[in-house]
């Protein structure tokens, strides 16, 4: 089943990537939303139900950390898969991403079979 | 992998990091762009027309940077899109900057400790080539230069003690 996904990166170049990457993990997309933080990507949600967000942690206005923290209070984004990627490699940002709901972490540079590796046990059956 | 300290410890010539910084270099452009950089044969010079600029602060403080003619990061950014290249419009600094901050981030988490204790600015991307750098950085810091598809790519860290 073709899912909707929500990329948020305040790179447009990185937007991009990650979208070709989830194509490449044989990920089938319905439609894909793009944010350039986590303020813009909590307005996106309010309308647009998602199945998928991958979000980046360094970002301005908002960073992915503080965006999955507000996650829980968005009526459209309960139980939504989160998976972070991002070149922050530490383990601190590992655990505190984890332990506010992401259900992944990919570093970057990062290849097709890592975000296949990643994002599609998160999907539960979907796509 | 080598602890902060331990590289800390070998700074005036800071020549431990340079392998460090070649291999976190070629694997960006391996798993993003999808090609080999190889070592030039003889000292190479280009005329940076687009530098992109990463600062690190922490236990390690510095700039990182990655200059490039503007073909060059035309190409890159060809790659990184997998569209034409004359398809390739106002991305390039996006791209640029993006590479560099693969490239600072890949660094840093080489270095044992350095991943908690390293955070790295947003990317900061010059277009032109009529322009002076002038750090504050104290020590000679380290370079690489490689040839991305033939064309010359300068990788440079100045480091703040």
């Amino acid at each position: 089943m073709p899912i909707r996904a929500l990329i948020v990166d305040d790179s447009s170049v990185m937007r991009k990537i990650v979208e070709r990457s989830l194509r490449q993990a044989g990920i089938d997309l319905a439609k894909v939303f793009e944010a350039g933080n986590g303020a813009e990507a909590l307005v996106v949600l309010q309308e647009n139900p998602v199945d998928l967000i991958l979000c980046d942690i360094n970002m301005p206005v908002m960073d992915g950390l503080e965006f999955i923290k507000q996650l829980p209070g968005v009526a459209n984004a309960k139980d939504v898969p989160v998976v972070m990627i991002t070149t922050e490699g530490s383990e601190s940002h590992v655990v505190e991403a984890l332990s506010h709901g992401a259900r992944g972490y990919i570093r970057k540079p990062f290849t097709p079979e890592q975000v296949k590796e990643h994002v599609v046990p998160t999907l539960g059956g979907k796509s | 992998m080598k602890s902060v300290s331990e590289l800390l410890a070998a700074k005036g010539t800071h020549e431990s990091w340079l392998p460090l910084l070649e291999t976190a270099t070629r694997e960006v452009f391996e798993l993003m762009l999808g090609c080999q950089l190889a070592v030039p044969a003889t000292a190479v010079e280009t005329i940076p027309e687009v530098t992109a600029m990463v600062g690190l602060a922490g236990q390690l403080c510095g700039v990182l940077s990655v200059r490039c003619d503007g073909k060059a990061a035309a190409l890159m950014t060809s790659k990184m899109l997998g569209v034409a290249l004359d398809k390739v419009g106002p991305d390039v600094s996006d791209a640029l900057g993006e590479v560099c901050n693969m490239v600072a981030g890949n660094f840093k988490n080489k270095i044992a400790g350095l991943a908690e204790s390293c955070m790295l600015s947003p990317p900061t991307v010059i277009t032109g080539s009529d322009y002076s750098l002038h750090s504050l950085a104290d020590s000679p810091g380290i370079e690489v230069s490689l040839l991305f598809e033939g064309m010359p790519i300068v990788i440079s860290l100045q480091i703040h003690s």
